[in-house]
């Protein structure tokens, strides 16, 4: 590729043709302020933040947008700029509520950061608010649209990403906004609830619905007691939360600091994704064997669930009918467990800690009540618990670590990677092999089905049938494996889907995720769990095992029918 | 009255224009054929060396933008006419399609032949409903006597805003999405719509090409200001005794434009300020007056040709006032795509109001200044580059009549 010369600020830099001004500042250490920019979606050059002069133009540039030339000199911070700049940022503070206080990105908002680099001081222009209503109507997501500055990334995100097309413009000028589209709420879009448009927002906007109070109120309550499962990608997150690395927390640290916050019991989501694949690969193996309906879909994503129902409910049959490792936990912490424990289940509060902000609206389905009760009381995201670290005051650099609680809380390398895409399929082969094949696997690491890749597949050999399989993350991902599905084109018998990037790691609950490459760092970190795990296959799993043989007797049985499988209805969106 | 020279409106009140016959009997029709009888870029050349320029206000020379079109790679190409006349007091794009729609065809199929293109839009504007019929039966017309050959024409109508005059946004519209402009570059001879090669011209544009091509390159270059050659036609409003349309030579001046053609200001009273160029315009005092109106003349005052509206006002005209009411149409026709043009459109119309109520103070001045300065170098599209121009240029020219209105 041809290179581009090209001098900013005084500094020469060749960059490759094609580049854009941004792409060069930043080759040389130029930061140059932005706010509807997102290294992973389109370019939208509407905030106009980045504008820099190009010598020759009378017009400032977009540095998002604009391409280098051959010999362009490109001043980044002349009077000129900066006068844009600070008027800009100006006219989008004057309309923005001035709740940094009190809101839930306060330290972590992109238009914070920017009005403090450039010295706002006052308002120029009449500070107005639009004085729009929040929008409450889901379980999951919150948006505050007083507080959305139109950069328009979150429909970016929905629409491009995910595919998912709940959200638009209407209206024009200053009173254009961001509404769910054919809908007045979030609940009567199509919204599968994912929490992508969280991790696009550069504001807060939108934000989880967040629990805390509940949680405290729990914690307070001397008659409940508080239980708690983390799911798989939580761990490899929070401790970007509390300032570390990606998987910088040790889980005995972590489950220590969940005993410091209130929690009496601490269990393990990566139990029941252990059992998942127990479930969900025996019942494979049966739609195998008896011609059920292929390809079988994975269930474990809520916000993929919410998706196949919106967008694809003829093709229902196809998913497992396994519920979410947080709904098997659920409906077993108030039966087995409690049990086991001898614990009054209607004393417990089971909250789960999850990076997704779909399992909210999935723990609130009113199928998701087997064990007798809600099973799952309160889910928390990993956002949520990093707060709640926070407010604690823990140092968790000299917390000493703690185990997890019995009977729920083992599980294996298989578990771990759930948390990011390919995972479950990874797991689910390392199984299903063994069973099949009665042989030991040497190298359990499928490596195909790993990484960032849109779409990944391989093939197995289980006893000279070959399987073949295909892992898709990312909804507009997974449409084009469904599309392909319902056109009976599919050449697959099994098929993973997470609906957001990344898998789990990059759930619509984690730390907010600005790119794809911190997805990566988190998932790089998953993989380095699972080799540290001494025991690497969920079916070699004891206490699963302790399950199996006390409990449930055999999978797909009828305890487990009773209490971790589940169906699904089609959400009837009439308009779609 | 000084002598017009019609070259656009050639036809105007001299054939039936739902009748293809009368515009044949005109010559019409000769010119296409001509064109196709060049090859593509002799026919480039010869439009490039008129020096014709964009009537719709940007000015780019039009076989320059052709050219990039016709070198450009691709399987489909487009030729697309502005017709989404959306200026305040601008209408005469609407005079041609009214009165001599094949000559806005003609020019069409010309530039679809140099370009290699074979499908055209006409996007008209909203407003003009019964242009759409006229258009249509047009079209049909030059395709039943076989001129069109292998180039199509759809006619598409907006819905009133009046950013889809801005090109991109145009596009946008007729791909069926939200009006709203698109950065550029890339510009559309390069990726227009549906992202192929795409040639947009005003009406007024188009309807030069028959002639350019009939009567040579050479001929209109010598027409009016060697810089812009040709004519314009201006549209007359306001203070001034006639209220109609003239189409001069671009050396014309505006005084001429206002006393010779326009007959001066009624009622016998003295001059205040004319904005030309349609809403978005600069407002020119007298002693500007002399100025022709070509492109880079008007630029060199700070001000624009734009539509070739001439909005003229007498002394009695509360200026300020006015402006208030320009800043209020903007802040209704952004489309809230890009900050500073939406806030700032809002912002502008707050701070006028201000003033022009009595309230405002020599801040709001400064501020509303350095607003309009940010805004014109700073907006995605031209829209909010243009808006503040009537507001900069009236404090730059009518300052005293702010301060009358302060605290």
């Amino acid at each position: 590729m041809g290179m581009v010369n090209l001098t900013i600020d005084g500094i020469k830099v060749s960059v490759p043709k094609g580049s854009t001004i941004l792409q060069a500042a930043k080759e040389v250490g130029i930061k140059i302020p932005t706010l509807c920019y997102h290294p992973d979606q389109s370019v939208k050059a509407n905030c106009r933040v980045c504008v820099c002069e190009v010598e020759g133009n009378r017009l400032l540039q977009a540095a998002c947008s604009m391409p280098v030339t051959e010999g362009m000199v490109v001043k980044t911070r002349s009077p000129k700029v900066i006068e844009a700049r600070k008027t800009i940022l100006e006219l989008i503070l004057s309309n923005h509520p001035q709740e940094c206080l009190t809101c839930a990105r306060n330290q972590n908002c992109e238009l914070q950061e920017l009005a403090e680099e450039y010295s706002i001081r006052e308002y120029a222009f009449e500070h107005k608010v639009r004085g729009l209503a929040k929008d409450t109507s889901t379980p999951s997501i919150v948006r505050d649209p007083d507080k959305c500055i139109l950069c328009r990334r979150c429909i970016d995100a929905c629409s491009v990403t995910q595919s998912v097309y709940a959200l638009g413009i209407e209206n024009r000028g200053h009173h254009a906004m961001v509404v769910p589209s054919m809908g007045k709420d979030l609940i009567d879009s199509p919204c599968v609830m994912c929490g992508q448009c969280i991790h696009a927002c550069p504001v807060g906007a939108i934000t989880e619905r967040e629990q805390i109070d509940e949680f405290l109120a729990a914690v307070a309550d001397p008659d409940k007691i508080v239980v708690t499962q983390i799911a798989p990608a939580v761990r490899l997150a929070i401790a970007e939360e509390v300032g570390m690395k990606p998987g910088e927390m040790p889980m005995d640290v972590f489950v220590a600091g969940l005993r410091q916050i209130g929690f009496d019991y601490v269990l393990h989501t990566n139990f029941t994704a252990d059992l998942t694949i127990i479930e969900e690969g025996n019942e494979l193996l049966k739609r195998l064997k008896e011609g059920g309906v292929l390809p079988m879909f994975t269930s474990c994503s809520p916000g993929w669930i919410n998706f196949c129902e919106t967008y694809y409910p003829d093709l229902l049959d196809h998913l497992s009918t396994c519920k979410s490792p947080q709904q098997m936990f659920g409906a077993l912490v108030k039966t087995y467990w409690a049990e086991k424990m001898g614990i009054d289940p209607a004393k417990i509060y089971s909250v789960s800690i999850m990076p997704c902000t779909a399992k909210k609206y999935e723990a609130s389905r009113p199928e998701m009540q087997d064990s007798g009760y809600r099973d799952v009381d309160l889910v928390l995201t990993t956002r949520e618990i990093g707060r709640l670290f926070r407010m604690s005051g823990i140092d968790f650099t000299k917390l000493e670590g703690s185990s997890f609680d019995s009977w729920m809380g083992k599980y294996t390398g298989a578990a771990v990677i759930f948390g990011a895409t390919g995972g479950v399929m990874e797991a689910a082969l390392r199984t299903v092999y063994e069973v099949v094949t009665g042989q030991e696997l040497k190298d359990v690491n499928f490596t195909a089905v790993r990484g960032m890749e849109g779409i990944k597949e391989a093939e197995v050999d289980l006893n000279g049938t070959v399987v073949k399989v295909a892992v898709a993350h990312g909804l507009s991902n997974a449409r084009k494996l469904m599309d392909q599905v319902r056109a009976g084109e599919s050449p697959y018998h099994f098929i993973e889907i997470m609906a957001c990037p990344g898998g789990c790691i990059g759930g619509g609950g984690q730390p907010i995720t600005k790119s794809n490459a911190q997805r990566q760092v988190r998932i790089d970190a998953i993989y380095v769990e699972d080799e540290n795990c001494e025991i690497r296959k969920s079916h070699e799993n004891p206490e699963v095992k302790i399950l199996y043989d006390e409990f449930l007797h055999e999978p797909l049985g009828h305890k487990s029918h009773e209490l971790l499988h589940t169906h699904y209805h089609p959400k009837n969106k009439k308009y779609l | 009255m000084a002598e017009e020279m019609r070259i656009v409106l050639r036809n105007y009140g001299k054939i039936d224009p739902l009748k293809i016959d009368d515009y044949i009997a005109q010559g019409g029709y000769k010119a296409l054929e001509k064109a196709r009888s060049m090859d593509r870029e002799t026919l480039i050349e010869e439009v490039k060396k008129s020096k014709l320029r964009g009537r719709g206000g940007a000015g780019f020379n039009c076989g320059q933008k052709w050219s990039f079109a016709y070198q450009a790679q691709a399987d489909q190409k487009y030729v697309v006419c502005n017709a989404d006349e959306g200026e305040p007091g601008t209408y005469k794009d609407r005079l041609i399609m009214e009165n001599d729609p094949h000559t806005l065809i003609e020019g069409m199929a010309i530039c679809a032949y140099a370009i290699g293109a074979t499908k055209g839009y006409i996007y008209c504007r909203g407003e003009y409903p019964h242009l759409v019929g006229i258009l249509n039966t047009a079209i049909s017309q030059a395709k039943e006597k076989g001129f069109l050959k292998d180039f199509d024409i759809e006619v598409r109508s907006g819905a009133g805003a009046y950013v889809c005059g801005e090109e991109t946004a145009l596009i946008e519209s007729i791909e069926g999405k939200r009006g709203e402009p698109r950065f550029k570059p890339p510009y559309p001879p390069s990726e227009g719509l549906w992202g192929k090669p795409t040639i947009v011209n005003n009406v007024e544009t188009f309807a030069n090409i028959p002639v350019i091509v009939e009567k040579g390159a050479d001929w209109y270059a010598s027409i009016g200001v060697p810089s812009y050659p040709g004519t314009k036609v201006f549209t007359l409003t306001g203070d001034i005794n006639n209220k109609t349309f003239f189409e001069v030579p671009t050396n014309t001046t505006i005084r001429e434009l206002i006393y010779k053609y326009g007959g001066g200001i009624p009622g016998g009273k003295k001059f205040k300020a004319v904005q030309i160029g349609g809403t978005s315009g600069a407002f020119i005092p007298e002693e500007l007056l002399d100025t022709p109106v070509a492109f880079d003349n008007m630029a060199a005052i700070g001000a624009t040709l734009g539509s070739g509206a001439v909005f003229v006002l007498d002394e009695t005209r509360d200026i300020v006032d006015v402006v208030t009411r320009i800043a209020k149409f903007f802040e209704h026709e952004s489309c809230g795509k890009c900050a500073p043009c939406r806030e700032g459109t809002a912002r502008m119309y707050e701070i006028m109001s201000k003033i022009n109520s009595g309230k405002g103070t020599t801040k709001d001045i400064e501020t509303i200044s350095r607003l309009g300065r940010v805004m014109s170098c700073s907006c995605l599209c031209g829209l909010g580059q243009a808006a503040p121009a009537p507001v900069l240029t009236t404090i730059q020219h009518f300052k005293a009549d702010y301060h009358a209105k302060l605290v």
